[in-house]
């Protein structure tokens, strides 16, 4: 009899878990619920949707020809409302009782909602799924928009909605964008990209209220009196696992659903893959470690041996056309150095933090070619002392012509090769005619 | 359309096929030089722009009229020779000018203003062979050719750097001796050069130990009886008296092993064709003179003189030293090769001029001339085409003298150099390529310089420029030509009129010869030679070998400082440093040190070395090697103010003058050295100029701009720093900046092109300059443009080897270990050599120290 595996979601995580699985010919009965009337999708490519560079089709990752081709039955739209470990069941929303072998969560992450006063106002989203997206594309060119968060997703959101001629605002807490990929020196770089897309940044801004009329959104106020009049808020502020499913059925939940090397949850025959994973204290928002998990899931649910090892955070992105890298440790400190490369006119920034003679962080903005050497220099913690004078130049710079290592006298530098220790100096001719 | 000229630089005297567009090729007709050309004369197109140039007169540093600016000199000359004196005023002009030039120069002195203060930095380049020659001739006679180089079985070079200062000259020999490998060179100089490595034999001498040197050889010729007793008898007086006065030499003064004297001595004593070349290392001493009577005293006691390859040689350094000489344009000489003190000369002189008068005594000599302007003697000098400031001894002291004198006259062809700043008048005149008129070179060889380009601005010949300010001192009349031939049909004239007093200037020849046809023409006639047969010029028709005594060998306080020149620079700059290609051999200052001296005073390789004497103070950057001996320095003298914050080397050099001749003793310096503690050391390129506001600052010309060389010890804002290095403005900056280690690297773009690249370090900048200095103007940026060396893939030639054809040493090095075992075989893979040939020396090295390790050090 095959075995039934019943998966939680239709994200980019469990989409990977499935591919392996049947890449590997097992024969489980898959049954997908999503909470999204659809199926899996590149949550990443939402922003590109967003400003009008793909469209929704475009990012699907697997149609239902491919869910058909392998057997998977999809419930789309359909929210699982109940699990019973002991009888491995789960009861779906419209009340069908379903056995499993193996259950998986993904249940992914919700969108924190700041609770200021207003926050339930019309008009008022997160920037999540599909639906999301929809609202903001809907909105019409001059109207307003108030992004509260400068990090990623806000940013995106930000520049989606301006790129469709949206007047746009983004409101962020901290002193810089993107505050945790990216120094003062790249966010401010960062920031000047955006203003000069149209986009208002205010930093360093705490938002107080967001007033309404009508029911429906109208501006935000900060604290410092500012009002930001806008059509549509959007928050995004940060997400938090998706856990509520995991903590009814009384598996072990810290700050997300916890889940050892196997990626196995307290329950032997429940897995968890994605953001709604907290492992060995982590949580998870990028797409790599996700992948990386979904390796293991696999794996684990095909009887193989396998271990979920977290890498080296590095993160690599495009924002809003710019790229930036940041990897490693790169807050100032006792003992640390810095080796910076800026070039302001051109948009591009590079900083190496250094630690005695190893590299420990690195952010890079506007050009990110050199970040896989890099991230390696960091990961191996390479000693590089002797290169620390050429290494911001990157892995072409090492170890090539060596630079003259003398000014402008070094032609005559030229070794003599005759001459003796008194200064006399003899041809062999002279010294045979003498003999 | 090329026109035939000669070089504007050193005594060879090369004939040159130029046309206005820049090309620049030896003119293969001309007998010093058969078609070749040396780095530097290879060149000369790239010094003929109009960069800098001086195209209008000047007042006060603000433009003026010709009018104004000849009324004023001519006013305040009249005026200071009114109150104080023809002795009052000065003239200091130079073996660049020619020998139109010189003649009216010399005849509005000495013939109308009535002064014999008219010297010449030719005081500073041969004045003590003058002397020599005088002391042993009776007169001032160059008595070989040339061609005694090719023919010669022994060529003896004392004080000469042959292959970098007189290449062609170099080439000749080393050409002679490839196909003559019989043919033997000996080196006699304190430091080992690129001459060394033509010679058979390198006598590392001590400094001025020429004299013990050759009175031993004299004593050693007496010992074995090569005293040409049939010459002497018959030419020659105090013969023996000389021979005596050697005998009481120790040649073990000279510094050499005894060994190595006798092996010279027989080898000099065992060859009849024998040629002494001689240059700067013997002139400029203050026992130059007598350095050049122990030369000759050998060649007149032995009558290898004037016979097809032997002689004593003296080499000039400047084009026209020797036209200079024959006009008269020295203190102590009239004009002609006529003696001021003769009254015979003088009347016969002045009533060929018409003159008011005629100076019945010699004038200030240049050191002499400079000190009498700082004690307030000269009330007015005019200085012309050349830069005191920079080349005398004591040059700070010099420039002090000059701003001293209430009225200083300039002509020059640049707008700025280290003299002109200290101008109350500038006088534009025409330079190389814009001027007619004739030069003599080493050989007596009279050649054209011909213009093959139009006078810029307002600019006049020198010539034209004397003879309007006579006209406005009121000679009008006796400075009335129409051009360049009718002075020298006037002189020419004088020499006929002088005739009969049997000087050896016989200028008959030319008596007949259009001047716009003159082809090079020795005088008294082609490959004539002087003294063969006796025919000296003292009264009894007899030369004179004078008893010579070697100085005492006073030991210092300090390090010895000898100066001198570099293979691709001229002077000071004012023309070469035009050159991207001359500026990358040696781009900056630098001081050759032994490396025992240097590991004693703590300096490494490529330091910035700090040299005191008294008060001055100058940096150099370090040069380690054996090539020099130790307790002994050399450093080139080319740097001014204009290229330098602080390497006009002359100005640590102050320490008197030959007695005779009054030529400065400029290899001679007494200094400390110390490592500068520089906290920072740079790199700058630039599209524009950069301007020397560093501690130590040495600024070239690249073929894409400028380059600096920079070091400090203060803690510059990098940023305010670069605003005063160059006036680029409405540029962004990019860095690269390692606080921590202390280097930053910035470069300045305007739009997408790059404009400037800094580079600073607290050690020596390590980059691929060249290779830096290519990427102005490009659109390179970023990363790629601070790193200063080339990335994966691509090659940095490294520093410059060969100027003419751009081969760097790291192009050369790779073309070794890929094969290339000789320099043709180098010269056909990288073109090295294959132009002027000036390179061929270090080619030659790079080769040893490759191909044979264990002979390198």
């Amino acid at each position: 009899m095959r075995k039934r595996l019943i998966v939680i979601g239709a994200g980019m995580a469990t989409g990977r878990v499935l591919e392996r699985l049947f890449e590997a010919g097992d024969d489980y009965d898959v049954t997908l619920f999503n909470a999204e009337p659809r199926g899996n999708y590149d949550r990443i490519m939402l922003s590109p949707v967003l400003a009008g560079e793909k469209l929704f089709e475009d990012i699907v990752t697997h149609d239902s020809g491919w869910y058909e081709s392998h057997g998977v039955t999809c419930r789309f739209g359909e929210k699982v409302v109940q699990i019973d470990r002991v009888a491995k069941t789960v009861t779906a929303e419209n009340g069908d009782l379903l056995s499993y072998d193996k259950l998986l969560f993904g249940t992914g992450s919700n969108p924190f909602m700041i609770p200021l006063p207003g926050h339930e106002l019309d008009g008022v989203i997160a920037y999540r799924d599909f639906e999301d997206t929809e609202r903001m594309m809907a909105m019409s060119e001059g109207s307003k928009c108030v992004v509260i968060g400068g990090g990623l997703l806000g940013l995106e959101a930000a520049a989606g909605m301006a790129a469709r001629g949206v007047d746009v605002t983004v409101v962020h807490l901290m002193g810089h964008l993107m505050e945790r990929q990216l120094d003062e020196a790249a966010g401010y770089l960062l920031r000047k990209a955006l203003v000069d897309k149209g986009i208002t940044v205010i930093c360093q801004a705490n938002s107080k209220e967001i007033l309404g009329e009508d029911g429906k959104v109208r501006a935000l106020l900060l604290d410092d009196g500012t009002e930001l009049p806008c059509d549509l808020l959007v928050m995004a502020v940060g997400i938090r696992p998706n856990v509520a499913l995991a903590q009814n059925a009384e598996l072990r939940v810290g700050r997300g659903l916890v889940v050892n090397d196997q990626m196995v949850t307290s329950d032997p025959d429940i897995l968890a893959v994605g953001e709604c994973v907290e492992h060995r204290g982590v949580l998870f928002g990028l797409v790599a470690p996700l992948y990386d998990q979904a390796e293991v899931v696999a794996r684990t649910l095909l009887g193989l041996d396998a271990v979920f090892e977290q890498r080296e955070l590095s993160t690599k992105l495009k924002v809003t056309g710019c790229d930036l890298f940041s990897a490693g440790d790169f807050a100032d400190g006792e003992g640390r150095e810095s080796i910076v490369f800026r070039d302001p006119s051109r948009g591009i920034y590079r900083r190496l933090v250094i630690e005695g003679t190893r590299v420990v962080g690195a952010v890079m903005y506007g050009d990110t070619s050199d970040s896989g050497w890099f991230y390696g220099l960091i990961k191996s913690n390479a000693d590089i002392a002797e290169m620390r004078d050429t290494l911001i130049f990157g892995p072409s710079y090492q170890g090539v012509t060596p630079p003259d290592p003398f000014p402008a006298v070094a032609a005559s530098l030229l070794k003599s090769s005759s001459a003796g220790g008194n200064g006399l100096i003899k041809n062999e001719n002279l010294e045979r005619r003498a003999a | 359309m090329s026109v035939r000229t000669t070089c504007p630089y050193c005594g060879v005297g090369c004939g040159v096929l130029a046309s206005s567009d820049g090309t620049i090729q030896g003119d293969p007709e001309h007998p010093a030089n058969y078609g070749r050309l040396c780095s530097k004369g290879s060149a000369l197109g790239e010094t003929i722009d109009l960069d800098g140039r001086l195209l209008a007169p000047q007042i006060g540093g603000r433009r003026a009229s010709w009018d104004d600016a000849l009324d004023l000199v001519a006013e305040r000359f009249s005026q200071a020779i009114a109150e104080h004196g023809p002795d009052s005023v000065a003239f200091y002009v130079s073996g660049q000018l020619l020998t139109e030039d010189y003649y009216v120069a010399n005849k509005l002195m000495k013939g109308f203003i009535g002064s014999a203060n008219i010297d010449t930095n030719s005081r500073l380049c041969m004045a003590s062979s003058v002397a020599g020659h005088k002391r042993a001739f009776g007169t001032d006679t160059v008595p070989g050719t040339y061609a005694d180089l090719e023919e010669a079985d022994l060529i003896v070079l004392v004080g000469s750097n042959l292959a970098w200062c007189h290449p062609v000259l170099h080439q000749r020999i080393a050409a002679a001796k490839e196909a003559r490998p019989a043919m033997r060179v000996v080196n006699v100089d304190p430091r080992r050069t690129a001459t060394s490595e033509l010679a058979d034999l390198h006598l590392q001498i001590a400094p001025d130990g020429d004299i013990a040197l050759f009175n031993g050889l004299l004593a050693h010729l007496a010992d074995v009886e090569a005293i040409d007793l049939d010459y002497v008898t018959a030419h020659v007086n105090g013969c023996r008296e000389a021979i005596d006065a050697a005998r009481k030499s120790d040649p073990l003064e000279s510094g050499l092993a005894a060994f190595d004297l006798q092996e010279f001595y027989r080898l000099w004593a065992g060859t009849k064709k024998v040629v002494t070349v001689y240059s700067q290392g013997v002139n400029q001493s203050s026992c130059g003179s007598d350095k050049v009577n122990a030369i000759l005293n050998c060649h007149l006691a032995t009558g290898r003189i004037g016979t097809p390859g032997s002689g004593p040689f003296s080499v000039t350094g400047q084009p026209n030293a020797m036209g200079g000489r024959e006009v008269g344009g020295l203190a102590n000489m009239l004009a002609n090769h006529l003696d001021i003190e003769n009254a015979d000369h003088r009347d016969a002189v002045q009533g060929f001029w018409g003159s008011p008068t005629i100076s019945a005594k010699p004038g200030l000599k240049a050191v002499d001339l400079f000190e009498a302007c700082a004690s307030g003697q000269i009330k007015a000098l005019w200085v012309m085409s050349t830069n005191p400031a920079v080349s005398l001894p004591d040059a700070d002291g010099v420039a002090e003298a000059i701003r001293a004198v209430p009225f200083v006259a300039v002509t020059d062809i640049l707008e700025r150099t280290d003299t002109g700043d200290l101008a109350d008048v500038l006088l534009p005149a025409t330079g190389w390529g814009e001027k007619d008129g004739t030069v003599t070179n080493s050989e007596r060889r009279i050649s054209r310089q011909r213009a093959f380009l139009p006078a810029p601005g307002e600019a006049r010949p020198d010539w034209k420029i004397i003879c309007d300010v006579a006209a406005h001192m009121g000679w009008e009349d006796a400075f009335d030509y129409a051009g360049p031939a009718e002075v020298f049909a006037e002189y020419l004239a004088l020499s006929g009129a002088t005739r009969d007093f049997g000087r050896d200037l016989d200028l008959s020849l030319f008596a007949d010869v259009d001047y716009a046809k003159l082809i090079p023409t020795q005088w008294p006639q082609d490959d004539q030679r002087f003294f063969a047969k006796g025919g000296f010029y003292h009264p009894d028709g007899k030369a004179k070998m004078l008893p010579v005594v070697a100085p005492s060998q006073a030991a210092g306080t300090g390090l010895r400082l000898n100066t001198g020149r570099v293979r691709d620079q001229w002077h000071t700059m004012t023309r070469t440093g035009k050159s991207p290609r001359l500026g990358s051999h040696l781009a900056e200052p630098y001081v050759e040190i032994h490396p025992v001296d240097a590991g004693a005073l703590g300096i490494g390789d490529a330091d910035i070395v700090e040299l005191s004497a008294g008060r001055a103070e100058g940096l150099f950057r370090a040069l380690i090697t054996p090539k020099v001996a130790r307790g002994n320095l050399f450093a080139p003298m080319h740097w001014t103010r204009q290229r330098s914050s602080a390497s006009w080397v002359n100005a640590l050099v102050d320490v008197g003058t030959d007695p005779v001749s009054g030529q400065p003793a400029l290899k001679a310096g007494q200094v400390q050295a110390q490592r500068f503690a520089a906290s920072w050391y740079g790199f700058m390129a630039s599209a524009s100029s950069i301007e020397t506001v560093a501690k130590y600052s040495a600024v070239a010309r690249t073929k894409t701009g400028w380059q600096a060389e920079l070091a400090g010890n203060d803690r510059p804002d990098w940023l305010e720093l670069i605003k005063h290095l160059t006036s680029t403005t409405g540029t962004d900056a990019s860095f690269v900046e390692d606080r921590q280690a202390g280097t930053i690297r910035i470069a300045l773009t305007r739009g997408d092109t790059l404009q400037a690249l800094f580079f600073a370090a607290p050690e020596p900048v390590a980059l691929a300059r060249a290779h830096a200095v290519s990427l102005i103007g490009t659109e390179t940026g970023g990363l790629d443009a601070l790193a200063g060396f080339p990335g994966a893939g691509q090659v940095a030639p490294g520093a410059t080897v060969c100027a003419c054809m751009s081969v760097g040493i790291n192009t050369l090095r790779q073309a070794i270990t890929d094969g290339a075992t000789s320099v043709e075989a180098l010269g056909a893979c990288t073109g090295a050599g294959t132009s002027c040939g000036s390179c061929k020396p270090e080619l030659k090295a790079l080769l040893l120290e490759q191909t044979s390790p264990l002979a390198a050090e």
